[in-house]
């Protein structure tokens, strides 16, 4: 017998010493971070870097396959009990040699992880992690020129790719409120010192919006450099536009942050994605009726929110709980009755 | 049997007025809904989970009695662990809130012969939306057992003390059996239907996991304890049983606790359907330990009223609604285990013989309905 069927024997043998639940079940219990464990990472310490960012370091389980600069990763961190997922531009060099990563977040208002993550997340929580993605990153072929042009957090996977990368000739303009709220200043300005980066800070507050016609007048030649920008959507438009008037777009590489905003409202367009029906419905209207109502065939059980027996995935938008008026968007993972809840904006559910 | 109606007191707007004062606790417990609830589950899960370990561990070694006595303890604790605070509960959808995939109604699967989703609809579904009212929960009684003067006498609930005895002594075989319906699908036309033939196909599969785990495995596991382990799986297993049917029947049997008639329950209201479930259960007191080895359901009046809301939460709002209770008169069935067993008992033995004749001004408020006897259990 071959040693992967002997395991896979020696595997099965344990799921029926374990039934019904798995020997991971156990397994949790002692070392959540081994290898062949779902993906998790433990935090090691949380780092201040302004009045409202901070970095987190995080140690990832044994399965981690690492990642290229200026991806990023989901993580899932439970806020008040309930597991909220974000994602976060991984900001340490891909060669640490401890193992650790690091990600950097800024807080913002209303943001439920940023602000958990920033002000009161501890040493020693364990975090559930994905795989590094994505596809803002450098090329294989050092580009003789670079321009990284940033905004607010938007330095966050720039960073990662300064900290891993070094060019001869690198130019970087960033925009921030004031000088304080400059995330990496410090290590930016030894940079400089180094001569290993040159750096023009836009100060928004005094400076006002960057009005990115005066690229022309700080890095003279970016239509010659290799471009990574990130930031706002209002930058970022402004800077396709501009690259694509002059003719040099393929040179132009950009991160786009924020999610789609999800409008919430009174009734909306509800998308059964499994089975590809939409219609049109009201707030009051449950969905489960709404389903039924467009020949999907719904779970469903008490019809009163009870006994779970409705449970579905809310794969996009927004939906209102009829006893509560609580709402709850979606996110990967988020599971509704449907028999007590309404589309508040367009919706998407997975049947 | 009740001669009068305990809540003729009540008007329908005292009775609204009741629900939305019980949605206002609901709601109270929802928003406040946080870390603490999510450490608790998780707690008490790894818990049993290394209770569970340690007791298999022991019993490895359980041909030296001290080992057989302390093994056979720990594993029929954190079997009942299993089957009432954890698995209980989040089949019930109690801890969908916190999000985690693997503390979810969708996924939990339970150390128990009935598996999860056939039981979520028999008792979510059928028990929880129908409490006591007659022909439409199969919980009283279970389908077998004569528990209320308003279900009509058959010559065959003479035995149901025994059956009742039984159902304890194999209470997880009983309900697995409930939940496929067996009494009224084992005639010719229903078992050839294929639903219930997957049904019932997807019950065997989950016996015969547990049975190879509990009764083949871990006793060859134990090598020459292979005979003590054997025994001592069967007694947890028993211990288990036994005590979630006490404790499941001290929640709808106990004297004093309503049932309902069929039609009672058309159009109704938000407030009638609390106001039902207030009448329809009865709680056990004691101690902590006590609400927590019954999986809290010795709240089972708050359980009742708010299936969904996290197990923790139940012993405090039952002074809430305790003080409801008093506020609109009306009686909260509760009292010690023992008594509460016995009071269980005394009506399944009194009620395998026909009624007394009634005196003739007292009359039944919940008039008689034709219905079979069912063997579903045993």
């Amino acid at each position: 017998m071959t040693s992967t069927a002997l395991r896979s024997r020696a595997w099965k043998l344990l799921e029926m010493v374990t039934t019904p639940l798995l020997p991971s079940d156990y397994l949790d219990l002692v070392s959540p971070l081994r290898a062949g464990a779902d993906l998790r990472g433990r935090i090691e310490a949380v780092h201040p870097e302004t009045g409202d960012a901070a970095t987190i370091v995080i140690r990832p389980g044994r399965g981690w396959r690492g990642h290229t600069a200026g991806q990023y990763v989901r993580i899932g961190v439970d806020v008040d009990g309930v597991r909220l997922w974000r994602a976060y531009s991984l900001t340490s060099p891909t060669n640490r040699q401890d193992g650790r990563v690091t990600i950097t977040v800024k807080a913002i208002p209303d943001g439920k992880v940023s602000n958990h993550l920033v002000r009161r997340a501890k040493p020693g929580t364990l975090i559930h992690l994905d795989h590094p993605t994505g596809d803002f990153v450098l090329p294989k072929t050092k580009p003789a020129k670079v321009l990284y042009l940033t905004a607010g957090s938007g330095i966050t996977p720039v960073m990662g790719m300064l900290r891993d990368t070094e060019f001869d000739d690198v130019v970087m303009v960033h925009c921030a409120p004031q000088p304080h709220d400059v995330i990496f200043r410090k290590e930016l300005h030894d940079l400089v010192a180094d001569k290993k980066l040159q750096l023009t800070e836009v100060h928004t507050d005094t400076d006002g919006i960057l009005d990115i016609a005066r690229l022309d007048e700080l890095v003279p030649d970016w239509a010659e450099r290799e471009t990574w920008a990130c930031g706002p959507a209002g930058l970022l438009d402004a800077a396709e536009k501009h690259w694509s008037e002059h003719g040099v777009p393929e040179r132009l590489h950009i991160e786009r942050f924020r999610p789609s905003i999800v409008v919430t409202g009174d009734g909306g367009e509800v998308t059964f994605s499994t089975t590809g029906k939409t219609v049109d419905a009201d707030g009051a209207t449950p969905l489960l009726d709404v389903g039924e109502g467009a020949g999907v065939l719904m779970p469903s059980g008490c019809r009163m929110g009870i006994c779970f027996g409705c449970v579905t995935p809310l794969k996009a938008g927004a939906v209102r709980d009829l006893r509560t008026g609580e709402i709850t968007e979606a996110e990967p993972g988020v599971l509704i009755q449907t028999c007590v809840s309404a589309a508040a904006g367009p919706c998407d559910i997975e049947r | 049997m009740t001669a009068i109606d305990p809540t003729a007191h009540l008007t329908a707007e005292q009775i609204e007025e009741l629900g939305r004062e019980l949605d206002a606790i609901r709601d109270e417990v929802i928003a406040d809904r946080g870390e603490k609830d999510a450490a608790y589950i998780r707690k008490v899960i790894s818990a049993q989970r290394t209770l569970e370990l340690v007791s298999r561990g022991v019993l490895l070694f359980s041909i030296f009695p001290p080992a057989w006595v302390l093994g056979t303890a720990g594993l029929s604790v954190a079997k009942i662990m299993d089957n009432m605070e954890i698995g209980h509960n989040i089949l019930h959808g109690q801890w969908d809130w916190m999000r985690d995939p693997k503390i979810h109604s969708t996924t939990w699967e339970w150390d128990h012969v009935s598996p999860a989703d056939q039981w979520k609809h028999s008792h979510n579904e059928l028990h929880h939306t129908y409490t006591n009212v007659i022909g439409k929960d199969n919980d009283l009684g279970y389908g077998i057992m004569r528990v209320d003067e308003d279900q009509k006498w058959h010559p065959f609930h003479l035995g149901q003390p025994l059956w009742n005895f039984l159902n304890a002594c194999f209470f997880e075989y009983g309900i697995a059996a409930y939940d496929l319906e067996l009494g009224k699908n084992l005639n010719k036309r229903r078992r050839k239907n294929p639903e219930f033939r997957a049904r019932a196909k997807a019950v065997g599969r989950k016996i015969r996991k547990q049975v190879l785990k509990d009764y083949v495995i871990h006793p060859l596991l134990s090598g020459p304890s292979f005979l003590p382990t054997l025994a001592a799986t069967f007694t947890a297993n028993l211990v288990r049983n036994v005590w979630s049917h006490s404790v499941i029947m001290c929640g709808h049997f106990p004297e004093g606790v309503q049932v309902f008639e069929r039609r009672s329950i058309k159009g109704e209201t938000r407030g009638q359907w609390y106001l039902r479930q207030m009448m329809g259960s009865a709680n056990i007191s004691g101690s902590k330990a006590m609400h927590f080895m019954t999986g809290n359901l010795s709240h089972q009046i708050e359980h009742h009223l708010f299936p969904d809301l996290p197990s923790n939460r139940y012993a405090e709002v039952a002074v809430k609604v305790r003080a409801l209770f008093e506020k609109y008169e009306l009686d909260y069935v509760t009292g010690p285990l023992p008594k509460q067993v016995f009071s269980a008992w005394h009506r399944v033995v009194r009620l395998s013989l026909p009624n007394k004749p009634s005196k003739p001004n007292e009359k039944p408020t919940v008039p008689a309905l034709e219905r079979e006897p069912e063997l579903v259990a045993v």
